[in-house]
């Protein structure tokens, strides 16, 4: 078995595409120059620069001139704010559930709006936040990164334009999956996540919306990084419809073979209105680190949102914020390499991984 | 009432020692764990939910560590 073939944590960094080596490799011989010289080295490279950026507006459904880079997407996430809140001071409305990018920046300015046992933000609350005088900007993910429930973008941008305010949408995980609804002012989205290179971050400005870049100097673009972003996005977004069909079975057969087959396990996330390729469940009175040791010895890699497997020790605030399990929390997260085969090993071999390590904690039959 | 001190004890260990505690206890009685863990403030209520039993009040001990009352009802 291969070292992708158990890789199974394509929400947190997706294998790079074969477009994208290709496309990197090409860029690094031809987009080397700076490309603000004058030099037909330089206008080769200014020339990929500008390809690549047309490739990801229109993927992101934007314009060129309305896009800015940065090193990833969690810088993009703080750009998003930050840039709003430069101009426009006050509240950051945000659901409980975004990304920890996101909530890092509205810092003590937030006003936070829960989700239900799914998931999905309270789109009533939300829009009641965001009448609340004051809100500078809103910020609603497209979908959330731990259990794929899809956030209502379309109804909470309503709300925002007849409040006046802008919403920024985090669309790091979906944007591989097709286009977000319109109504949003500021999005971002991660190369790494769409199976470009790790590096890049696109943050997309409507013009017309009240927003400053608020860094002293934008860094110089990595052209080759960046080319092979716009790559990868063209790639993924042709192959759409055809993967999320095939991801979507997968994802649908871990759902029912885990909660068919596990003992005293919670599947969480919306059943229906989620992303295809990310499944997440919590396995009663399981430490989520050991789960997690288990599941590598057999050659998988997932990723957990149990405190024990955190830096802060502390629980995944998507899962505190739906109420449901936190111990014992294994996401998968599938990819294009993915096969029916593959997800077919991990169901086979998961029942005994939980069962071993409920057997070496002694809680059978609890 | 029984009273679990879980002080200390990272998750899943509190809702563990309540699991194991609640069958010793008649139908309808009180089990109090007190647990510091941050977990146990999700995974106490959802281990009710997922068991069936209630959770019928929370508060905080004197060294600000948080208790749970959990009901037996089946």
């Amino acid at each position: 078995m291969g070292v992708v073939n158990g890789y199974l944590d394509a929400a947190t960094a997706a294998p790079l595409h074969p477009v994208a080596r290709q496309a990197l490799q090409a860029a690094l011989d031809g987009g080397w120059a700076d490309p603000g010289r004058l030099y037909p080295v330089a206008r080769q490279a200014r020339q990929l620069l500008d390809a690549a950026r047309e490739a990801l507006a229109e993927a992101l459904g934007t314009r060129p001139d309305e896009l800015h880079f940065t090193a990833g997407g969690t810088e993009a996430a703080r750009l998003a704010i930050d840039g709003v809140r430069a101009v426009r001071p006050g509240v950051v409305v945000h659901s409980a559930v975004e990304h920890s990018a996101v909530i890092k920046s509205a810092g003590d300015a937030a006003q936070v709006v829960g989700v239900d046992r799914t998931g999905r933000v309270d789109e009533d609350a939300f829009a009641a936040a965001v009448r609340t005088t004051g809100t500078a900007v809103a910020a609603l993910q497209s979908a959330n990164h731990e259990v794929g429930t899809v956030q209502p973008v379309a109804a909470v941008a309503a709300a925002c334009r007849d409040a006046g305010v802008p919403l920024y949408v985090d669309a790091a995980q979906s944007v591989a999956w097709g286009p977000v609804p319109a109504g949003w002012s500021l999005l971002s989205a991660s190369a790494r996540k769409w199976g470009g290179p790790a590096g890049v971050g696109v943050l997309a400005v409507r013009k017309g919306v009240r927003w400053e870049d608020p860094r002293p100097a934008a860094p110089p673009v990595n052209i080759p990084l960046v080319v092979a972003a716009a790559a990868a996005l063209r790639a993924v977004v042709a192959e759409a419809a055809a993967e999320s069909a095939r991801l979507r079975a997968l994802v649908d057969r871990v759902r029912a073979a885990v909660a068919a087959t596990v003992p005293d396990v919670e599947v969480v996330g919306d059943p229906d209105e989620r992303l295809p390729h990310i499944a997440t469940f919590s396995c009663l009175y399981v430490d989520g680190e050991a789960l997690l040791h288990g599941l590598a010895r057999e050659g998988f890699a997932v990723s957990s949102g149990s405190a024990c497997t955190s830096d802060t020790l502390r629980p995944s605030h998507v899962l505190a914020a739906m109420g449901v399990l936190t111990h014992g929390n294994v996401r998968v997260s599938l990819h294009r390499e993915t096969s029916s085969a593959d997800v077919d090993r991990f169901l086979a071999v998961l029942p005994s991984v939980v069962a071993q390590v409920r057997a070496e904690a002694g809680v059978v039959g609890l | 009432m029984t009273s679990l001190d879980c002080r200390g004890k990272r998750c899943p260990l509190p809702v563990i020692a309540l699991a194991r505690a609640v069958p010793s206890v008649q139908v309808g009685d009180v089990v109090r764990v007190v647990a510091d863990d941050p977990a146990a403030a999700v995974d106490i209520p959802a281990w009710c939910r997922m068991r069936g039993h209630e959770l019928t009040a929370t508060g905080t001990e004197d060294d600000g560590a948080p208790w749970y009352d959990v009901r037996r009802l089946t």
